[in-house]
């Protein structure tokens, strides 16, 4: 690291004004960035990495302001740089590409238009000009026939594409530096990659030096140079990705890293060294086909939904890109035919990116919404011929359960932990008495881990990770036999989703239960489930035990999902993984 | 464009009909006899059976409702007891004294209240902000005849600025040749300057009047969506882009921050044209809202009738153009039509 | 929307909070910090007090007129002067009050059941309940609400009753947009899900799980009607519909008064004008310290 660093941030601390008082959000941090480095920022929410980013732009909202500390872009300080500098150098000399890239665009201006606006504030052009190169730089960043989506405007456009344009936008002047704040978060695994690529070729090959914000270690150590790991506020270390990856020194990047899901660890290892000492991992193995009891067979199951019903963003997009003389069915078939198995005291997994229709699948499944054919047989009954309303009142309506995807909104805001895991046993249980399913939810409590002194609890007193908790005991509380689990970790943050993928095995070896996990990550479901089933479009592609379809997938879908999924190129520790060397 | 502005006309006529059966209900379904109604309070019962028969009051309703849409369709609204004279006229000749004074008064109050908004959110916690805030609040608490009220006794009795609240013009004025309608326009095409100052000086005070009504919500919604906006994520994006100020402001965040005030645009007209009555009885502006007034008391309910269905049909027209502005405005809306 | 907090703004909500008598702290917090909102609670209280005790208390009959001492300005016999009549518009300004507030509330009452039920039921359930619901308000929001409120007076009848329906009728579409767009945006909310999956019934999880949900911002709603009904309770016997005179009711009283505002005689419409005022302001800001109570995130 010889010479003057592009960017240097020395001993920034950033104070909010709030109602409570003032906040320091990032306290003390040394950031910098070399010319043509990349360097990542780590952290989960609340650590204060996007708010570094903002301070370095100046573009901290009113609440917020740098209390100490100097930060020096190119020998400008910026701290004390008036407006107007600072005007000429965002987006000319230092740019940002935002996370909700459809957010991040003007939503009733053309794209070119706003790719224009940039070039004509910092590049001396004529109109007529510009108009030229904002189509080049569309062209740039790979969006096929830019001179027409020049006038598209952002809903007309998908989350990746929009991002493409966020990135036309941010390398329009050609700057030196570019803070990337999330810049995938939100986008499927496969579009995701295909984005990071995009960033690393464009940056690489003008030069740049770049600050990835992420919240992910894996897409931290596979694009960049160095890694500094951000907690409350706090830079805790700072490495080469190397280092970081294999040999990290700070606790709490240890942490971190043994939560993230990755190749080749059990879901013990996922646990912090002192807890997982005492829980030694099982091996599963494939259970045997002579021995199968199926729980659950769904078969040749559609669900079609009017086209009419697909209004809105994503129904524009559709209609937009349907320019055939093919004429379209009304309908529009979110399941399309698809068959599958669930045994007793299995895990299946459910994964396909957004729009693949395994949501609509597992919903059901769950009778909540009815089926529009095929037929799905729970224990021998065809369930899917019992209209959905009449489901809720059924005696079956105790077996099948669901774990929700966000565990703030799956609780009553009005409703009491302790009432919300009640819910269910006052309207279908035996247990009569308020003593008797007190004691019931204590119980259950106990079982998932929530304090007892927690259940008088409302929701807005809990965190992120009790919450779930609270929905884990709300779904169990009835015994089921079949649990769906709707990306029941999608918000937490990594080291609370270790904890919570831990709770649910050892719930289901205690209790017997058959889960059905969807979601969207293949490394998160290998490791709670014995089988996969790969969707896309409304059809499964590939199906089989988990093992054999993490290392040998057979479909070429599942390979470009496994391909996508961030992988350091170097190896893991020695301490970390002794058991096993990457998979494939 | 066309397709979806014909598409949303389309959606007005459910709406045309519900207003007309609405109309019709209040006068031959609610409990009353609208034969006493409209045989007016000095009516002998022989005089009722007349009249009722004349209405065709006693025959079944479906043919009643198909006599009543037929005369609309011919443009009869029925003619008004106390003058004699038929209601379409009446109201013909009065309606652009209304639409005059509503227009100029929201037009004033536009002037007013949407850079008072953008400058409070642009400068949240300023002096422009709570100036703001408290006009936004006492506006919309502030009866509309009170407020007329108090400006005609401050700039006419205490200040002697405004002419004598009596109408359009006062008794010395003559009306300019009719051409629009409007005697701020119509005096212009005449080239008669002194008939509009005058005419000027009437309409300032009601029309303040109105402004100051619809001032409130109209500032609220305009501070409300600006704040949002400029702390949306494309703002940021443009600010993190280096654009001025202005730029990020006018073609940023004010044009996204005009949407929802359009939408509010529709409530506030629905307070305009009923505040419009009252603003007309303060200051005996000629308009369809005192003729409405001035026959409600003599239980003359023709006029009113007709009144209520020429207001619900404006209403509905301006909302149409409400809905085409947003189009124009809006992408969104424009090509999912 | 949670995790779209405002720019760069630290995420320090995600600790939990030791649990605490909520409202009434949060209320009292508001008070304190929006001294203007107490202010609205003290004007609340004296209105009430009028409403219930003015009557019993005002220094003057507020029917009995008196002709030698017709208009007389304010003075110390007579705080807020004289009408035509002689009458003592302080007497007169204080006794409204019972009625003005009636009136109010009966309207705003029987729209929150109609057009809170009404709402709540079409926006869970969609469907033909949601097309009757919203086509009937539709409806009503087609007419400019003051002159359809003039219509329904004019038609049903000249009385105060009247005036009440016609006041609920022409609120009834606020309500119902309320509440159908909060019962739908809950309806598919994970909470929701998990109720049904729990065995509770349509009707169960509508009063059980959506009304409590929705009830502070119903409570805001009533809140900001109740000055709407009070302007238009009083805009109706201002040209004369409903309240008829002798009865004081600040309406008819400006109205009263208007005509002497030419000649200078200005204490007549003031007074009960400005009463009218300070009640409906007192409910809106009421309405807009209740939204921050409920809701600060909402703040305007």
């Amino acid at each position: 690291m010889a010479g003057v660093p592009l960017l240097d941030v020395r001993d920034l601390t950033v104070e909010f004004q709030t109602r409570r008082g003032t906040v320091t959000a990032v306290r003390n941090v040394d950031i910098s960035v070399a010319k043509g480095e990349t360097v990542a920022i780590v952290g989960e929410s609340g650590s204060g990495k996007s708010v570094t980013s903002y301070a370095v732009m100046r573009i901290l909202d009113r609440a917020g302001r740098i209390a100490e500390g100097s930060v020096t872009f190119g020998g400008i300080d910026i701290r004390h740089a008036d407006e107007d500098d600072m005007r000429n150098l965002r987006g000319r000399e230092i740019s940002m590409i935002f996370q909700n890239p459809r957010a991040a665009l003007n939503p009733i201006r053309k794209v070119g238009r706003q790719i224009e606006d940039v070039l004509l504030e910092h590049v001396k052009a004529t109109p007529s000009e510009v108009t030229d190169k904002a189509v080049e730089i569309l062209d740039q960043v790979k969006i096929a026939r830019p001179r027409e989506r020049y006038h598209a405007y952002p809903f007309e456009l998908s989350g990746g594409m929009c991002q493409r344009v966020v990135i036309a936008l941010a390398l329009a002047c050609r700057p030196q530096l570019l803070i990337a704040d999330e810049p995938t978060t939100g986008l499927d695994v496969t579009t995701q990659k295909t984005v990071m690529d995009l960033i690393v070729e464009l940056t690489r090959e003008r030069g740049m030096s770049t600050i990835l914000i992420t919240h992910d270690l894996g897409l931290a150590a596979t694009y960049c140079d160095r890694v500094m790991v951000m907690e409350k506020g706090n830079v805790v270390e700072s490495a080469t990705a190397r280092a970081v990856f294999t040999e990290p020194s700070h606790p709490y990047t240890r942490k971190l890293m043994r939560a993230t899901p990755r190749p080749g660890v059990s879901l013990r290892d996922l646990l912090p060294e002192d807890a997982s000492g005492a829980a030694s991992a099982v091996t599963k193995l494939p259970v045997a086909a002579g021995e199968r009891k199926p729980l659950l067979t769904v078969e040749k199951l559609v669900k079609e939904y009017p086209r009419k019903g697909l209004e809105g963003i994503g129904g524009t997009v559709k209609k937009l890109l349907r320019r055939g003389p093919v004429p379209e069915p009304d309908t529009f078939r979110a399941v399309d035919g698809i068959s599958f198995e669930i045994d007793r005291g299995e895990s299946v997994g459910l994964v396909g990116e957004s729009g693949c229709g395994k949501s609509t699948t597992s919903t059901m499944i769950m009778r909540l919404i009815d089926k529009t054919e095929g037929t799905i047989l729970f224990d021998g009954e065809d369930i899917g011929e019992i209209p959905a309303k009449a489901f809720a009142r059924l005696p079956l309506r105790k077996r099948i359960q669901m774990v929700f995807q966000d565990p703030t909104d799956s609780l009553n805001p009005r409703f009491t932990a302790a009432r919300a895991i009640a819910d269910p046993i006052l309207r279908l249980g035996d247990i009569k008495g308020g003593a008797a399913v007190r004691a019931r939810c204590e119980e259950l409590a106990r079982q998932v881990g929530l304090p007892l002194d927690l259940l008088d609890r409302f929701p807005h007193q809990l965190s992120g990770g009790q919450k779930a908790r609270v929905g884990i005991a709300r779904a169990i509380a009835l015994k089921p036999d079949l649990v769906i689990l709707d990306e029941p970790t999608a918000a937490l943050d990594v080291s609370v989703q270790a904890v919570v993928l831990n709770l649910l095995q050892d719930l289901k070896e205690t209790l017997g239960m058959s889960y059905l996990f969807v979601s969207h990550d293949l490394n998160v479901v290998r490791l709670l489930c014995d089988r996969v089933i790969v969707m896309c479009a409304g059809k499964i592609v590939e199906e089989g035990p988990t093992e054999r379809v993490m290392s040998a997938p057979e479909a070429q879908y599942t390979r470009d999902l496994l391909a996508a999924i961030p992988q350091p190129k170097f190896g893991r520790s020695e301490s970390e993984s002794p058991r096993r060397a990457a998979t494939s | 464009m066309l397709a979806t502005i014909g598409k949303r006309f389309m959606t007005v006529i459910p709406t045309l009909i519900g207003v007309v059966i609405v109309t019709f209900l209040l006068t031959r379904v609610l409990p009353g006899d609208p034969a006493v109604y409209f045989a007016g309070p000095a009516a002998t019962p022989q005089s009722i059976a007349e009249i009722r028969k004349t209405l065709g009051l006693d025959r079944p309703l479906p043919e009643q409702f198909a006599r009543y849409v037929g005369d609309l369709a011919k443009g009869d609204f029925g003619n008004s007891l106390s003058t004699g004279r038929p209601v379409a006229t009446e109201i013909t000749s009065r309606l652009p004294a209304s639409a005059e004074l509503t227009l100029f008064g929201l037009i004033m109050s536009l002037m007013i209240a949407v850079p008072l908004g953008i400058v409070a959110a642009v400068k949240q916690g300023s002096w422009v902000d709570h100036t703001c805030r408290v006009v936004a609040t006492a506006g919309v608490s502030l009866p509309v005849f009170f407020t007329g009220l108090l400006l005609v006794y401050v700039f006419y009795y205490l200040a002697g600025w405004a002419p004598a609240p009596v109408g359009r013009l006062d008794a010395f004025a003559t009306a300019p040749p009719q051409v629009t309608g409007f005697y701020l326009i119509d005096s212009l095409i005449a080239g008669d300057l002194e008939t509009f100052r005058a005419s000027l000086g009437q309409l300032l005070l009601p029309a303040l009047t109105l402004a100051v009504f619809s001032l409130a919500p109209i500032a609220r919604m305009t501070r409300a969506s600006m704040l949002a906006v400029l702390s949306s994520d494309f703002v940021r994006t443009a600010r993190a882009s280096g654009l001025k100020g202005r730029t990020v402001i006018i073609t940023y965040a004010f044009r996204n921050a005009m949407l929802p005030v359009v939408t509010t645009l529709g409530m506030v007209f629905s307070f305009l044209l009923g505040a419009n009555v009252l603003v007309e009885k303060v200051f005996a502006w000629p308009g369809i809202g005192s003729y409405a007034v001035e026959a409600l008391l003599q239980s003359d309910f023709a006029p009113v009738q007709g009144f209520v269905l020429t207001m619900a049909v404006l209403y509905v027209v301006l909302n149409l153009l409400i809905d085409i502005l947003y189009g124009v405005i809006d992408p969104r809306v424009r090509l999912e039509g | 929307m949670s995790d779209t907090a405002t720019a760069g703004a630290p995420a320090i909500s995600a600790a939990p909070k030791p649990p605490s008598n909520s409202l009434f702290a949060h209320a009292r917090h508001v008070v304190s910090e929006n001294p203007v909102t107490g202010l609205a609670f003290v004007l609340f209280g004296i209105i009430v007090l009028c409403a219930v005790f003015g009557p019993y208390v005002v220094p003057h009959d507020p029917l009995a007129s008196k002709t030698t001492a017709a208009l007389q300005p304010p003075s110390l016999e007579h705080w807020f002067g004289t009408d035509q009549l002689g009458r003592d518009i302080f007497s007169r300004v204080v006794v409204a009050t019972r009625l003005d507030l009636f009136i109010a509330v009966t309207s705003v009452a029987l729209v929150f059941v109609a057009g809170g039920f009404a709402g709540i039921a079409a926006g869970y359930f969609g469907g033909w309940t949601d097309r009757l619901v919203s086509r009937l308000a539709d409806t009503i929001m087609a007419f400019p609400l003051f002159v359809l409120a003039m219509g329904i007076v004019a038609a049903l009848g000249n009385t105060v009753t009247n005036i009440v329906i016609a006041t609920a009728i022409i609120n009834f579409p606020l309500y119902v947009r309320v509440a159908r767009a909060e019962a739908n945006v809950r309806r598919e909310a994970g909470f929701v899900l998990a109720a049904r999956l729990s065995g509770n019934g349509d009707f169960r999880i509508l009063l059980g799980h959506i009304l409590p949900n929705i009830m502070p911002i119903m409570m805001v709603q009533v809140s900001l009607t109740m000055g709407y009904a009070i302007l238009n309770a009083a805009g109706l016997s201002f040209i004369g519909l409903g309240v008829k005179p002798p009865t004081p009711e600040w309406g008819i009283m400006v109205a009263e008064g208007a005509a002497n505002i030419i000649s200078g005689e200005w204490w007549i419409a003031f007074f009960p004008g400005a009463a009218l005022m300070i009640a409906v302001f007192c409910f809106n800001l009421l309405g807009d310290g209740l939204r921050d109570i409920v809701d600060p995130q909402r703040r305007t």
